[in-house]
């Protein structure tokens, strides 16, 4: 066979309740653009109390996921469309599930042998019921001073703060127990940031991560020109073979499927540390999966396009 | 070399654009508008409560009998029918005006953009009450004005603050290029200046030749009708006079206006042609028409009641839900009610916990140049009805006492482990 290959009907979910709608409603109208560019049927969705009905209608060959946040990347929708018998792009509802949580994730990959550093889980429950709030001072016997907090679900950065060990870790606590209700209290890598995109179990070029004014957050990571970015990056190739090795298993190990991106840190002595994994990595004109892409030859909607053919490539046969 | 290149404009934008980037609480507003949220954040009008049939019929005869010229340029000063009509909403407030005085601009938001334009050269002081309406904030930052506050209490602007900031600017060989002030319902503070500090203020400013920007979108909207006498009024030579459409009307036709004298107003209008040529003939014959041959006054008086009664809504429910250490103004027009949150609670750390609660407000920051406010928020009942703001509130307590429990929790266990002072 040969010729064109067959247009899909795809439907692009994006935004949702999550508090990365935004983020996510961008790399939905990108992907549905690029799609759309390439021939396919796309449906755009939004979460709301008419998905279903809306989803039975389009009768769609895949759905491509631009969720973030919560219902999106937690299991909720994979099991739905699950249930729908609707093939989706990216992991299962359990390796959704397991990948949202950052202590669940943290603890499956570290247990399995990979670098993530150390942290401490401190849920607001324990800091309320249980005086957790007088033990706080035995985190830096363990992690050491310089601190990272972060709500342990949730993406973009959002709710994310250094600290120092005894000055301001209470107050990132009280941001961060803002955006969930269990804490990751992390030992503060220094060093290289590295992304390692994974398509389909294979890595992309490394894209390298130096936010202009010193911290990878919210506004880095979403205005244009705040953040330089280097691909190849610029570390010497065991390094590198480490962190595309390290992103490999933290996909297999998780279950990931389709695309995954790893986050690392490369320390002074050149070893690579796991800080997240994300299992629906962004679509956005800044984010780093369509920047290894290119790197790796593939323009923006030839990565869509790849993902999407890979969800298809589940539907069931009844379907056919 | 491998740099990826995002933004290759970077390099040769403005100074002005500096600081200008993605926010998270910006993104967080994007789940706000979503309708399973308690939208206690925008300040919009109730625009639901238009007579949408007499807006039809105004909008049909617009076309159907000035078609031409509605579709067509117009001049930069705007409508000479449209700035008739505008008199005539002033005058509603006892306002003398006349039409030659106004230039018609975007809403009163361009207003304030060309004002500034006019006036400020990057690092000329401005002052502004604290805390200030975030649109004015905006604007005067995008022309690097230096905004200073000044201190307000429950009878606004006080004038003795300003008179100290404007000595001490004197001592260190400054001068502010004006004074921006929302004297009626302020937005976010939900005061009124009383009428013998205008009286002050105008004192102050004269002794020190102090220009004040006026800007009023609230006046009309006093729950008892209650009016107070204009700046404008008082010193017509000193203070130029923002008005709007947006909160008496719509805020989707876009019609605000500036009142200034003769100077002033030439230069305005060639920065408005700049700008934008000339305002949208034809959402300014749609405003003219509606103000010509509508009750638009009884429109006026109809929705202050609604927002009077989602006002009162709003204090209830505060009243018997907010817990201890939470206090607020208690407004008497206007849509907004500025909240105090208990020691230790940061508005801004808080809004992720609120809108994961399905409730949004806008935090205290917004409303300051400088950083501060933190421990403030804005609720705004212009929009959302009485049960709804009921609910919110609701929502909006049990999150302030979960992060008060949490702070504490977390400062008693800080103690327990702190040596002895």
């Amino acid at each position: 066979m040969s010729g064109e290959p067959v247009p899909l009907r795809v439907a692009v979910l994006a935004g949702g309740l999550s508090l990365e709608r935004e983020v996510s409603l961008r790399s939905g109208r990108r992907v549905a653009e690029a799609l759309g560019d390439r021939g396919h049927q796309v449906t755009r969705l939004d979460l709301d109390e008419g998905l279903v009905d809306r989803l039975v209608d389009a009768d769609v060959d895949a759905c491509y996921l631009a969720l973030h946040g919560k219902a999106g990347e937690d299991g909720t929708i994979q099991s739905l469309l699950e249930l729908l018998g609707l093939p989706y792009t990216g992991p299962d509802a359990v390796a959704s599930a397991i990948a949202w949580d950052k202590v669940v994730c943290k603890g499956l990959l570290a247990r399995a042998g990979l670098a993530t550093p150390d942290w401490v889980a401190v849920s607001s429950d324990a800091i309320q019921d249980m005086g957790a709030a007088g033990a706080l001072d035995r985190v830096s016997d363990r992690l050491g001073s310089a601190l990272v907090v972060k709500p342990a679900q949730g993406g973009a950065s959002m709710g994310v703060r250094r600290a120092q060990a005894g000055e301001d870790l209470s107050g990132a606590l009280v941001t961060a127990f803002s955006y969930h209700d269990v804490v990751l209290i992390e030992r503060f890598v220094a060093g290289t940031e590295v992304a390692v995109s994974v398509v389909d179990g294979a890595p992309l070029p490394a894209v390298e991560i130096v936010p202009r004014a010193g911290t990878y957050d919210f506004a880095a990571r979403y205005t244009h020109g705040a953040t330089e970015f280097f691909s190849p990056a610029r570390l010497d190739e065991a390094a590198l073979d480490r962190c595309r090795e390290i992103a490999v298993e933290a996909y297999r190990i998780v279950g990931c499927r389709d695309v995954s991106r790893a986050d690392l840190m490369v320390d002074a002595d050149g070893n690579p540390w796991l800080l997240e994994l994300d299992t629906c990595p962004g679509m956005t004109e800044t984010s780093l999966l369509p920047m290894a892409a290119q790197a790796g030859g593939w323009d923006f909607s030839v990565l869509c396009e790849r993902i999407v053919r890979l969800a298809a490539e589940r539907r069931r046969p009844a379907h056919a | 070399m491998s740099e990826i290149q995002l933004d290759r404009y970077r390099a040769r934008y403005a100074q002005r654009t500096r600081g200008m980037t993605a926010s998270e609480i910006r993104a967080l507003f994007a789940v706000a508008s979503r309708p399973e949220v308690v939208f206690l954040a925008g300040g919009m009008p109730y625009t639901a409560g238009l007579d949408f049939d007499a807006v039809s019929e105004v909008t049909e005869s617009v076309i159907r009998d000035v078609g031409a010229t509605a579709l067509q340029y117009g001049g930069g000063q705007g409508l000479p029918e449209l700035r008739e009509g505008l008199v005539d909403v002033m005058a509603a407030e006892d306002i003398a005006a006349h039409a030659d005085d106004l230039v018609i601009t975007s809403g009163g938001q361009q207003g304030l953009d060309l004002v500034a334009k006019l006036f400020c050269d990057p690092g000329d002081v401005v002052l502004v009450e604290g805390p200030s309406y975030v649109g004015a904030l905006g604007a005067f930052s995008a022309y690097q004005a230096a905004v200073m506050h000044v201190a307000m209490d429950d009878e606004g602007l006080v004038p003795e603050a300003l008179e100290q900031t404007l000595q001490w600017l004197v001592e260190t060989g400054r001068t502010a290029k004006f004074l921006y002030t929302v004297p009626n319902h302020q937005n976010p503070a939900g005061v009124s200046l009383s009428t013998p500090r205008r009286e002050r203020v105008l004192e102050v400013a004269a002794r020190f030749d102090l220009l004040v920007v006026e800007d009023n979108p609230y006046g009309l909207l006093d729950f008892k009708g209650e009016l107070r006498p204009a700046l404008r009024s008082l010193a017509p030579e000193r203070v130029m006079y923002v008005g709007t459409l947006s909160k008496v009307f719509s805020p989707g036709i876009r019609i605000g206006w500036v009142a200034a004298e003769g100077p002033v107003r030439d230069k305005l209008v060639l920065l408005k042609e700049a700008a934008d040529l000339c305002h949208s003939n034809l959402t300014q014959y749609i405003a003219q028409r509606w103000l010509a041959t509508q009750p638009w006054f009884e429109h006026v008086v109809r929705s202050r009641e609604t927002y009077r009664e989602r006002c009162e809504a709003l204090l209830d429910a505060l009243s018997s839900e907010m817990p201890a250490g939470c206090s607020w103004s208690a407004p008497a027009g206007g849509f907004f009610i500025w909240m105090k949150l208990p020691e230790g609670i940061d508005a801004r750390e808080l809004l992720a916990r609120a809108i994961r609660a399905r409730v949004a407000y806008v935090p205290g920051q917004a409303f300051y140049a400088d950083g501060g406010g933190g421990d403030h928020l804005r609720l705004s009942f212009g929009y959302s009805t009485a049960e709804q703001i009921r609910e919110g509130v609701r929502r909006l307590a049990k999150v302030t006492r979960s992060e008060l429990e949490l702070v504490r929790a977390l400062r008693v266990g800080g103690r327990s482990s702190a040596p002895p002072p």
